[in-house]
């Protein structure tokens, strides 16, 4: 490997390393302290690696400087006592951060159970994830959220004052409040995925990355007893069927294909047959959750056929999650599986009660409703949606949409 | 409706789809609330037969008109209350009916 490619590779993983590391020494109140410190080590790599070569063990390289500049931070730090201080001093020998494979491990499941507190707005949760926990850069976070850093600064900016406000140890949450937060916790993971998988943003490369740190902190869960539950097991089935698809989606030129337009002998069948796996972890207990049925539905759309059986199944998913957890698009998504297990028609009749009047989908949803029995509604319909898109790749397919009804 | 007691598994099962698309119909307007069907199996009848009350385990028959379940939504008032009725499965059966009420706390809510 090069040196470009090996700075950005070891900034992701060792980044988020020092961070969980340095803040479960610290303290959360010194969350900021770990990034900068962090960034530091970095920079001060970056400078010395351009002259005199990347060092025969980087790793090694990077902990030393990061360490020094742990125990520099200590020492200056005015927030601690004296007797801390003095105490340091007299252990400075000793002073050792942590940075075995087990202990960054323990840490980063701490830091998710510390970053997923209620007190912080689910927005910035995923932030947060992506900067201390997964290692990206404030710019590449801006990118995935279409805004730009100035905001992501604030957003964090603000979470990490709340987060030293409420000062929670980094340690894992006694198992009753794990099972309070987990809940917090698999929804930020959620989210992060769906930053990955379904941002608008044209980074496929970066966008990919995304929902496999999703993935791997996931299976952080996974591989820890006392939260290796149904519902996390359910979450990663409903991300492996789901990323199964990654190769299928992009074209030579790494723009998006729609699931229609995919060819589905690149959907990668392991992640399918793990993702069952898990599923099939997840079908225990008594409480069945959303990432259950979400999962699937995703499960019926890795079998690419379109069978009575697949759209009656995803149907029924769709009436059950609705109940459970309402959202536009579930039922725009639902109201198209009515279309397909029952008849365009019952579909119409459903779709008109929606009124998502504000929702791009909506209308390309009637539009594509229409297009069998009504082509002016249908072309009206596109025309309003194509009113409403705001992203050039959207529009595009609008159009392609109406040239095809059209005539 | 007691009709799990005369028709065929096939029937039963075009029922239950229907009951499930209606109630998903519902929740696609985010104005399902919650709900439940109410079996006859091992259900009671406690009535008062001079002065006390008895137990018996039917007939349910005696009364012209028996509960086969409940479903409490969203709704901004009584005609809309009435056209998510009006959608219910259970209609088809002649004589069928659905009463539609206003929850205690609804306005609350």
């Amino acid at each position: 490997m090069n040196q470009d490619k090996v700075i950005p590779h070891l900034f992701r993983t060792e980044f988020r390393n020092l961070v969980s590391a340095l803040t479960r020494h610290f303290g959360i109140a010194h969350l900021q302290a770990a990034e900068d410190i962090a960034s530091e080590t970095f920079l001060a790599a970056l400078e010395s690696w351009s002259y005199k070569g990347v060092p025969e063990n980087p790793k090694a390289w990077l902990y030393r400087v990061a360490k020094n500049k742990a125990v520099n931070y200590q020492v200056r730090n005015q927030v601690f006592t004296q007797k801390i201080v003095t105490k340091l001093k007299s252990h400075s020998e000793a002073f050792e951060i942590d940075l075995s494979e087990k202990q960054i491990q323990d840490s980063q499941l701490q830091m998710l159970f510390a970053l997923c507190h209620p007190a912080i707005a689910p927005e910035a949760q995923v932030g947060l994830a992506l900067r201390m926990l997964c290692g990206f850069g404030i710019e590449e976070i801006a990118t995935a959220f279409l805004t730009n850093k100035e905001t992501i600064n604030k957003r964090l900016y603000r979470a990490k004052e709340k987060l030293r406000e409420i000062n929670l140890p980094i340690e894992m949450p006694p198992d009753v409040v794990i099972n309070e937060r987990l809940q917090n916790v698999l929804l930020t993971l959620y989210l992060l995925f769906n930053e990955g998988y379904y941002s608008e943003s044209k980074e496929m490369v970066l966008r990919e990355e995304f929902c496999l740190e999703a993935m791997r902190l996931t299976h952080l869960l996974i591989e820890n007893s006392s939260t290796n539950q149904p519902a996390v097991n359910a979450l990663m089935a409903l991300m492996c069927f789901h990323a199964s698809r990654f190769a299928a989606r992009k074209n030579s030129r790494g723009e998006l294909l729609l699931y229609d337009e995919q060819d589905e002998s690149l959907w990668n069948q392991e992640l399918i047959a793990r993702g069952a796996y898990y599923f099939n972890q997840a079908a225990s207990g008594n409480k069945l959750t959303r990432y259950h049925l979400e999962a699937g539905i995703a499960w019926w759309h890795t079998q690419k056929d379109n069978t009575h059986q697949k759209w009656e199944n995803i149907l029924q998913l769709y009436n059950q999650l609705l109940q459970l957890n309402y959202s536009p698009i579930a039922a725009l998504n639902r109201t198209f599986a009515l279309a397909k297990a029952n008849s365009y028609e019952e579909a119409i009749t459903a779709a008109e009660k929606l009124q998502l009047t504000d929702n791009v989908y909506y209308f390309i949803l009637l539009g594509e409703l229409y297009s069998k029995s009504d082509r002016q509604k249908s072309q009206a319909n596109y025309k309003r949606a194509l009113a409403l898109t705001k992203t050039l790749p959207e529009q595009e397919a609008i159009k392609k949409k109406l040239s095809l009804s059209g005539i | 409706m007691d009709g799990g007691k005369v028709a065929s598994p096939e029937q039963i099962q075009i029922w239950m789809k229907q009951t499930m698309d209606w109630i998903g119909g519902i929740a696609a307007q985010n104005k399902y609330v919650g709900g439940n069907g109410l079996p006859f199996d091992d259900a009671r009848v406690v009535m008062t037969k001079n002065g006390k009350p008895v137990v018996t385990n039917g007939p349910f028959g005696d009364i012209k008109e028996t509960l086969g379940g409940y479903i409490l939504v969203k709704a901004a008032s009584v005609e809309e209350a009435v056209a998510f009725a009006k959608g219910a499965p259970i209609l088809q059966g002649e004589g069928n009916s659905v009463e539609v009420r206003k929850h205690k706390h609804a306005d609350t809510n």
